[in-house]
């Protein structure tokens, strides 16, 4: 028992020398780095390859594009320091800017430009819409470069500014060669930040620097465009998996911004006055709810019909965003507050819910208690919460509903499959976009109804797919607004999918940091650290 | 002795192979296409298809199994299929992380437990008994992450003593390091501890029984030497033995406590390669944990023939 005894206070000593060793240093990060908290983890490199966001952000960081849209929805030259078109919109020719130069210290050619326009539109839909119209791109000399048009395209600035994934970013032409299908992992670029790949530590940590050879342009920043200045040393992405944490974090100072979290965390890091808690993405995101057009019962159109009048927005919006600052109904198939939404046909989802109205249409398309497979994945809130509510409306009307869940790895595969539902089909399966992904019938993907070539759901429906090939050849507002309008009535007639409304993630971050550039995508750019 | 070590060593090596098949087999039946994750939400299924095959996941499973054996056994556990970085050097980035958070728990819950358990029998039935028992079931009945959240609001947020979350290597400061170990290894070592310290108390309860104990005492003999040289000694096989299974506890305590922390360790490594089914990734994790664990069940038999010098090998 003596050395027991003797041993205690050498305990205590021990236990004050760890009291001493933990000072408070911890929750102050150096004066020109941005320790920031990004939605996700970064594990691809190549934004061409894949349409994940988190890739597409850090695009934005290495890469630059020739255009961008800002504020008002305008692509404005970035790269490219003049163009011209000729009377016959036939032939568009662009010059790049001075100074513009890869981190690997050579400078960006005509050459470059091409070879990865050729790439991204190899990937993505507007790109090979895009394709089709495209008549030879050629340089005439390193700054200067054609796209020389078969048929006329309008979207073409549009196209080549596209904001979100994925979007046409100029690297070397010696990575731009590599084929679309194989991933790019080398991050040379010419963008604001340069990314340290050896640092990269995937799942945890990407680093970036400010690229001193990056020259940026004089206009304030909007949007994607604009001048890009770079007002710290250092970027560190952090991930930190769990909200509580990195709430914990963030009120403790141990990181700068934290950049999408559950709204439910709102209240707390509001009573923090060292926080802001901000909304800073002008067009949020919009939730989905897409049918199997293969499978019955909703290859039946009065069954995807009948949802519209039960699927109710304020409920669904609520569970998913909580408050309602966080969210609004969007009776649109179009992001709400852009120029293409209306309210267009959209009269059954509007207003108050009809459930008779939902079950005539039910009874009527022969509906007799067949099992209803809804997809929901439960490691991601906001499709878990749409997927509940709406299982919930769906059983107040008589569907047999049989709600599975799973992780959202597993629901990206079984949502590529057209079994029945015995060999692992489905019926429904709920996601969301980005508010930028759904402007207008070029980028809303849900909407290009061409059946089994077309997005998971494979809704068949060749109006829809004429009219979107007469909007993108529209060359005035009036007529695509137009064309809008119509497409969105087809869609609530033909019901691809139901919108089941917008929502903002909020964003926060320490009060110290001063210039954040409210976009949809979140851009480090002009942000400074005091 | 040598010819036991590399018998055992020898022994491994068809336990690694059930393993690996085993972890092959299963991830082979999982649902879920890495392709398809990959892809995002806006490719078509032709895309996707492209980079499935890409990836070679269309080969057939004896194919694939064969492809990925060769390389192991040519000390290759192939390329992540998201980050393209070989699986070698995704866990090399982890180990350090995983190694200290381990290491120090480990040795930290054995200080505290084995002494623990030690008083708790030498006090049985006393308040000392019960108070050390109502802290063992805690330690049992406490989900760790509830822990974690608890000690992180008291001393990081309400005290502001330690940081919230993150790693700091060893060589960036010792400081900055015990730091950040200090939280997560309780989180870690409580449920751990808890078993240590009850599985103390019961083999000393039982070794303090013994005639050879009450001999000691009648001879004179001081408390701590009665209890440190006659009874833990004696004690002290099984209690090893526990120490080495309970490893397996840490390694599944250690996912928990890194996503809580935000430790970059090979606990998050595997969750996050599960949930993107990043195949390369989860099958090299889960040989290194296998190997983990049997080399510390090597080790604690080793530590038999320390503590008693009747075991022979």
């Amino acid at each position: 028992m003596a050395s027991i005894k003797r041993g205690l206070p050498r305990l205590a000593a021990a236990t004050v020398l760890a009291a001493l060793l933990a000072a408070p240093t911890h929750a102050q990060t150096s004066g020109k780095t941005i320790k920031f908290v990004p939605q996700s983890d970064l594990r691809v490199l190549d934004p061409i390859w894949t349409t994940a966001y988190i890739t597409r952000n850090y695009g934005y960081m290495v890469y630059d594009t020739l255009f961008a849209l800002d504020e008002h929805l305008h692509p404005q030259p970035q790269m490219v320091g003049s163009y011209k078109v000729s009377d016959d919109k036939l032939t568009y020719t662009f010059t790049l800017r001075d100074h513009l130069k890869f981190t690997d210290g050579m400078p960006v050619r005509s050459a470059d430009c091409i070879a990865s326009l050729e790439r991204w539109m190899k990937r993505d839909a507007l790109g090979q819409a895009m394709a089709l119209a495209v008549g030879e791109m050629k340089a005439t000399d390193d700054r200067t470069f054609s796209i020389v048009l078969k048929k006329p395209f309008p979207l073409l600035l549009d196209a080549i500014g596209k904001l979100s994934s994925n979007v046409p970013f100029i690297m070397p032409e010696r990575i731009a060669k590599t084929d679309a299908n194989t991933q790019i992992t080398d991050p040379t670029g010419s963008g604001p930040f340069k990314f340290l790949k050896d640092e990269w530590v995937p799942g945890s940590k990407a680093v970036f620097v400010k690229n001193p050879d990056y020259v940026p342009r004089s206009e304030p920043p909007s949007w994607a465009a604009g001048g890009k200045v770079v007002k710290v040393d250092r970027v560190e992405w952090d991930v930190i998996p769990d909200s509580a944490t990195a709430a914990a974090a963030l009120n403790a100072g141990e990181v700068d911004w934290w950049e999408q979290f559950p709204p439910d965390l709102v209240p707390m890091l509001r009573r923090n006055q060292d926080v802001v808690v901000a909304d800073t993405d002008p067009l949020g995101s919009v939730g989905v709810a897409r049918f199997n057009s293969l499978l019955p019962p909703f290859n039946n159109v009065k069954m995807r019909q009948a949802l519209l009048y039960i699927l109710d927005q304020t409920d669904i919006m609520t569970s998913v965003a909580g408050d309602p600052e966080n969210w609004k109904a969007c009776y649109s198939v179009y992001t709400c507050g852009t120029p293409m939404a209306s309210d267009a046909g959209a009269a059954p989802l509007m207003g108050k819910r009809d459930p008779a109205k939902a079950k005539a249409l039910i009874k009527e398309a022969g509906y007799n208690g067949e099992r209803i497979v809804l997809m929901t994945a439960t490691d991601q809130p906001s499709i878990n919460a749409q997927a509940n509510v709406i299982a919930d409306e769906m059983r107040a009307v008589g569907l047999n509903v049989d709600l599975q869940a799973m992780d959202w790895g597993t629901l990206v595969n079984r949502r590529a499959s057209k079994a029945p539902l015995d060999k692992g089909g489905w019926n429904m399966f709920f996601t969301w976009f980005g508010g930028a992904d759904m402007l207008n019938p070029s980028l809303n993907f849900p909407l290009n109804a061409n059946g089994e070539k077309g997005w998971f759901g494979w809704a068949s429906d060749d109006k829809l797919v004429a009219l979107r090939a007469q909007w993108m050849e529209a060359s005035d507002f009036a007529t695509q607004k137009k064309i809008a309008a119509e497409m969105q009535e087809e869609a609530f007639t033909s019901v691809p999918y139901i919108p089941t409304g917008q929502f903002v993630m909020p964003t926060a971050f320490r009060k110290n940091l001063k210039g954040v550039v409210p976009a949809p995508v979140v851009f480090l750019w002009n942000v400074s650290k005091e | 002795m040598f010819a036991y070590l590399v018998r055992r060593l020898l022994a491994t090596i068809p336990v690694m192979g059930v393993v690996a098949l085993f972890v092959f087999s299963l991830l082979y039946i999982a649902p879920g296409d890495p392709a398809a994750v990959i892809a995002g939400d806006f490719a078509t299924p032709e895309q996707i298809a492209a980079i499935h095959k890409k990836l070679g996941l269309d080969e057939p499973f004896l194919v694939r199994f064969g492809h990925w054996l060769w390389a192991v056994l040519h000390g290759d556990l192939g390329i992540s299929i998201f980050t393209n970085l070989p699986v070698t050097q995704l866990i090399g980035q982890r180990v350090e992380p995983t190694l200290a958070l381990t290491l120090t728990t480990l040795v930290v819950t054995i200080v505290f437990a084995v002494p623990l358990g030690v008083i708790a029998a030498w006090k049985a039935g006393t308040w000392v008994d019960r108070l050390v028992m109502i802290v063992a079931v805690a330690g049992f009945s406490l989900p760790a992450f509830v822990l974690a959240y608890l000690l992180i609001l008291a001393f990081s947020i309400k005290l502001d003593l330690l940081p919230v979350q993150g790693y700091v290597s060893f060589r960036d400061g010792f400081l900055p390091f015990i730091e950040h170990l200090i939280l997560p290894s309780i989180t870690l070592g409580l449920v751990y501890g808890a078993l240590i310290a009850r599985f103390t108390r019961a083999s000393m309860l039982e070794v303090l029984s013994q005639d050879y104990i009450r001999t000691a005492q009648a001879k004179g003999l001081a408390n701590d030497q009665v209890l440190l040289r006659h009874a833990l000694k004696n004690a002290a096989v099984p209690i090893a033995t526990v120490i080495g299974i309970g490893v397996a506890l840490l390694i599944s305590g250690v996912i928990v406590t890194e996503t809580v922390f935000a430790i970059p360790g090979i606990g998050r490594l595997t969750v996050d390669a599960i949930l993107r089914r990043d195949y390369p990734i989860i099958q090299g994790v889960v040989l290194l944990f296998s190997a983990a664990y049997v080399l510390v069940n090597l080790l604690v038999d080793v530590s038999y023939t320390l503590l008693d010098p009747r075991v022979r090998y």
